[in-house]
C-alpha cells in the first residue's frame, strides 16, 4: 500500500518534471522563432557590412534601452564573426558607466553622454585619451494614453507639462479640448504616469518638457522624477502595463512598448502644419536636426527639442556607446572597432526600423563610423 | 514539561552552574564549543554587516546636500546628489502598522480557533493552509496585489471616502489603489502566517490544568480563553507579532510591485504615493552610480538600526509581561 503511493507520488513526480521540461524548452524554442524570424533577413544582408578583425571575448554592459537592438546586433555580428564572442549585459546606464570607468569592459552603453567629471576619470582607465560618446541608437519616446472614446488625441508640449506637473487634472480640461476640437472628451480624471526607477527615457523626456515648454515645467531635466502628484512605476514595462489598465492614464515610454501592448499614442503639435506621430521615420527627422556637441572626437549630441520641420517627432531618445578615443586595451580594440563599425554601418541601423528604434541620419552615422575608424 | 524547561531557559543563574560541572566528558565540551563558536560567528556576521553599511553609508552622507532627515527627495545620483529618508521612513513605519493592526487580530483569532475551537478534522488542514501561505513568493504577493488586490479595492476605498473622509487620513481621489493602505493590506496577508502558527504553538501550551480548573468553576468556553489562553500566551503574540513586524518592515518586491512610490508624504493613506526603505533600494539600485548605491545603503542601515529598535523594544515589553506567563 505505502509502496504503491510511493509509487504513484514518483510518478507524478516524473509527470510534473516532464511536462516543466517541456515548457521550459518549448519557451526557449519560440523565443528562439521569434528571434531567428526578424534576424534572419537582418543576418543575410549584414553579411557584407562585418569585417571581422580580431577575437576573443567582448565585455559590454548598460543602457537597458538597448538590450533589444543589442541582441540583434550581436546575433548577425557573431553569426559572421565565430571568433568573437560578445557579452552585453543591461545593467542600467548608470551601473554600464560605472563598469566602463573601472576598466571592466570594452565598451559601455548610456542613454546619456558622459559627464564632466566622469570623463576626468575616464582618462585613468584609458591611458593618453578618454571617454567619448558615439550615437549609435535613437528612437522616439511615445506618449502612450488610454481614454475611453478618444482614439485620435493631440497634445502639444504646454499641455504635456500641465497633465505631468497635474495642472491639467481632467481630460475635458479646456486645453486639451482646443487642441483636439474633434474629439469626445470625458468628464475623467487623468492618471499621469511616470517612472519609479531612475531611467534615461525620465531624463529624455523632462529635457523635451524642459525644453520645449519652459514656463509649464519648472523642474530640471534629469534621471529621476522630480514633479509632484502623478504615479509612478517601475520600468517602461511598469508604466506601460499600468497604462494598459487604468481608464484616464497617460505615459511615457519607447515606442516598442506601445506597439507591443497596442497603446494609443499621442500625436504631437510642435507647429509644423499637421500634428506629428511618434514613429521611427519622424524620430529620425527629428535626430537628423541634432548638433553635434561634443568636442573632438566625442559625438555627443544636442537634441533641438523645439523642431518645427515637418513630420519631426521631437521627444526622441538618443543613446550612446562610450569607448576610449585612444589608449583602449589591444587586446579588445580590433573587435571593438569591427562591431561598431558594423553597428554604425547602413546595414546594422536599417535593422532597427522594425524594432520600433530610428536609424541615425546619414550624416551622423558616417560621422560615427569616421570617428570608430580612427579610435586606437 | 515545556513550561519547565521554557521557565528554566528564561532564568539561567542556577544551571549555568550546573553546566559547567557537567562539562567535562568530551561530548559535552564539543558540543559547548560547537554552539559557542555558532552564537559568536552570529555576532561576528552581524558586526560585519554593521561596519560594512556604516562606512558605505558615511561616504554617501558626506557628499549629501540635503539634510539625510528632513529632506523629501531622492536624487542621490544627481550633481550634487541630494536624499532624505523622510518619506521612506513615514512609509516603512505607516505601511508595517496598518498591516499589523489588521493581521495581529486575525492571526489570535485564526490561532484560537485552530488551537480551541475547530474540530480537529478541520484543525490540522486549515493551520497547514496559513503555514503554507508563508511559502509564497513574495513577488506573487506583489503580482497578486497588482493583478488583482488594485483593482478591487476602489469599492472599499470610494466607501472609506464616503463614511471616513472626514479624518483627512482616508480620502481617495479615484485613483488606481496603489497607495499605503494598500500595502498594509497585502503585507498583513504576507504576516498572517508567522503570527499565526507561533500564537497557535503558544495557545496550545496554556497549562491543560488552568483551563481545566477554570471549566471546572463552571466558565464558558470564551471566559476559559480569556482567564487561562490570553494572559498565558501574551508574551508569545507579542513575540509572534514581532517576528511578523520585522517582516513587514523588510518587505521589498511585494511593496515595490504594488506601490506608485513618489517622495511625498500625504495626508491620506488612500491616495497613491509614499515609499519604504527596502522598495526604494529595490528599485533605485540599477541605475545607480557609486554615491547612489552608498545613499541606498545608508537608507538600509537606518532600516537596520530601525529593525533592532523594534526588537529592543519588544523584548522591553516582553521582560516586563513576564509575571503573566509564569
Amino acid at each position: 500500500m505505502k509502496l504503491q503511493r510511493k509509487n504513484r507520488l514518483r510518478a507524478v513526480a516524473l509527470g510534473a518534471i516532464a511536462v516543466s521540461g517541456a515548457l521550459v524548452l518549448t519557451a526557449c524554442g519560440s523565443d528562439d522563432n521569434s528571434g531567428g524570424g526578424s534576424t534572419g533577413g537582418g543576418s543575410t544582408k549584414a553579411a557584407g557590412d562585418i569585417k571581422c578583425e580580431g577575437k576573443g571575448q567582448l565585455l559590454a554592459s548598460g543602457s537597458s534601452a538597448q538590450k533589444n537592438a543589442m541582441d540583434l546586433w550581436v546575433k548577425n555580428f557573431t553569426a559572421a564573426c565565430k571568433d568573437i564572442q560578445i557579452n552585453y549585459k543591461p545593467t542600467g546606464s548608470g551601473a554600464g558607466i560605472q563598469e566602463f570607468l573601472q576598466g571592466k569592459t570594452a565598451f559601455a552603453g548610456s542613454d546619456s553622454a558622459l559627464k564632466p567629471e566622469e570623463v576626468t576619470k575616464s582618462k585613468e582607465v584609458v591611458k593618453g585619451g578618454q571617454g567619448i560618446n558615439l550615437p549609435l541608437l535613437g528612437g522616439p519616446i511615445a506618449i502612450g494614453y488610454k481614454v475611453p472614446g478618444v482614439d485620435n488625441l493631440v497634445l502639444d508640449a504646454d499641455t504635456l507639462a500641465k497633465i505631468f506637473d497635474s495642472k491639467i487634472e481632467k481630460w475635458n480640461d479646456e486645453a486639451i479640448k482646443k487642441l483636439n476640437p474633434d474629439a469626445k472628451l470625458p468628464d475623467l480624471k487623468i492618471q499621469a504616469f511616470h517612472r519609479s526607477d531612475e531611467s534615461g527615457t525620465t531624463d529624455n523626456f523632462t529635457k523635451y518638457l524642459k525644453a520645449a515648454a519652459d514656463k509649464s515645467w519648472p523642474y530640471e531635466a534629469g534621471k529621476a522624477w522630480k514633479a509632484k502628484g502623478g504615479q509612478a512605476a517601475d520600468g517602461s514595462a511598469g508604466v506601460s502595463s499600468q497604462v494598459k489598465q487604468t481608464d484616464g492614464a497617460i505615459s511615457y515610454f519607447e515606442l516598442s512598448y506601445a506597439t507591443a501592448n497596442s497603446i494609443k499614442t499621442v500625436k504631437l503639435n510642435t507647429g509644423a502644419s499637421a500634428p506629428v506621430e511618434a514613429t521611427s521615420d519622424n524620430a529620425s527627422k527629428a535626430i537628423a536636426e541634432a548638433k553635434i556637441a561634443g568636442t573632438g572626437k566625442d559625438l555627443a549630441l544636442k537634441l533641438n527639442y523645439t523642431t518645427k520641420a515637418e513630420g519631426a517627432y521631437p521627444i526622441t531618445l538618443v543613446t550612446y556607446e562610450i569607448v576610449g578615443d585612444k589608449g583602449n586595451k589591444a587586446e579588445t580594440l580590433p573587435a571593438v572597432k569591427s562591431f561598431l563599425t558594423y553597428i554604425a554601418s547602413t546595414d546594422g541601423q536599417s535593422v532597427l526600423k522594425d524594432m520600433g528604434y530610428a536609424p541615425l541620419p546619414a550624416e551622423i552615422a558616417t560621422k560615427v563610423r569616421e570617428t570608430v575608424a580612427s579610435l586606437s | 514539561m515545556d513550561i519547565t524547561s521554557a521557565t528554566t531557559a528564561g532564568s539561567p543563574a542556577p544551571p549555568g552552574k550546573q553546566r559547567s560541572s557537567a562539562a567535562t566528558r568530551p561530548g559535552d565540551r564539543i558540543f559547548l564549543a560547537l554552539s559557542r563558536g555558532s552564537g559568536l560567528l552570529l555576532l561576528v556576521i552581524m558586526a560585519a554587516i554593521a561596519v560594512f553599511l556604516t562606512v558605505r553609508a558615511t561616504n554617501a552622507l558626506s557628499h549629501n546636500e540635503g539634510s539625510f532627515f528632513t529632506t523629501f527627495e531622492w536624487n542621490a545620483n544627481a550633481t550634487p546628489p541630494v536624499f532624505g529618508i523622510a518619506v521612506l521612513a513615514f512609509g516603512t513605519i505607516v505601511s508595517s502598522l496598518i498591516a499589523m493592526l489588521i493581521a495581529v487580530p486575525v492571526a489570535i483569532g485564526v490561532a484560537l480557533f485552530i488551537s480551541h475551537y475547530a474540530p480537529r478534522r478541520l484543525a490540522t488542514p486549515l493551520a497547514y493552509v496559513i503555514d503554507l501561505l508563508a511559502a509564497v513568493p513574495s513577488i506573487v504577493y506583489g503580482l497578486w496585489g497588482a493583478l488583482f488586490l488594485v483593482p478591487h479595492l476602489g469599492g472599499l476605498y470610494s466607501w472609506m471616502n464616503d463614511y471616513l473622509g472626514w479624518t483627512g487620513i482616508f480620502e481617495y481621489n479615484d485613483g488606481a489603489a496603489r497607495s499605503l493602505f494598500t500595502i498594509g493590506i497585502l503585507l498583513a496577508i504576507m504576516i498572517l502566517p508567522i503570527v499565526t502558527s507561533v500564537s497557535r504553538e503558544v495557545f496550545l501550551q496554556a497549562p491543560k490544568m488552568h483551563e481545566e480548573a477554570a471549566l471546572a468553576l463552571g466558565a464558558t468556553r470564551w471566559e476559559v480563553i480569556r482567564m487561562a489562553v490570553l494572559p498565558f500566551g501574551r508574551s508569545g503574540v507579542i513575540s509572534a507579532s514581532m517576528l511578523g513586524l520585522g517582516r513587514a518592515l523588510g518587505e521589498t518586491m511585494a511593496v515595490a510591485t504594488v506601490l506608485s512610490p513618489s517622495f511625498i508624504i500625504g495626508t491620506s493613506l488612500l491616495d497613491p504615493g509614499g515609499g519604504t526603505f527596502a522598495q526604494n533600494i529595490a528599485s533605485s539600485f540599477k541605475e545607480s552610480g557609486e554615491i547612489g548605491k552608498d545613499a541606498l545603503i545608508a537608507s538600509g542601515l537606518v532600516l537596520f538600526v530601525l529593525t533592532l529598535l523594534v526588537n529592543g523594544a519588544a523584548r522591553m515589553i516582553i521582560a516586563r509581561r513576564k509575571e503573566y506567563s509564569e
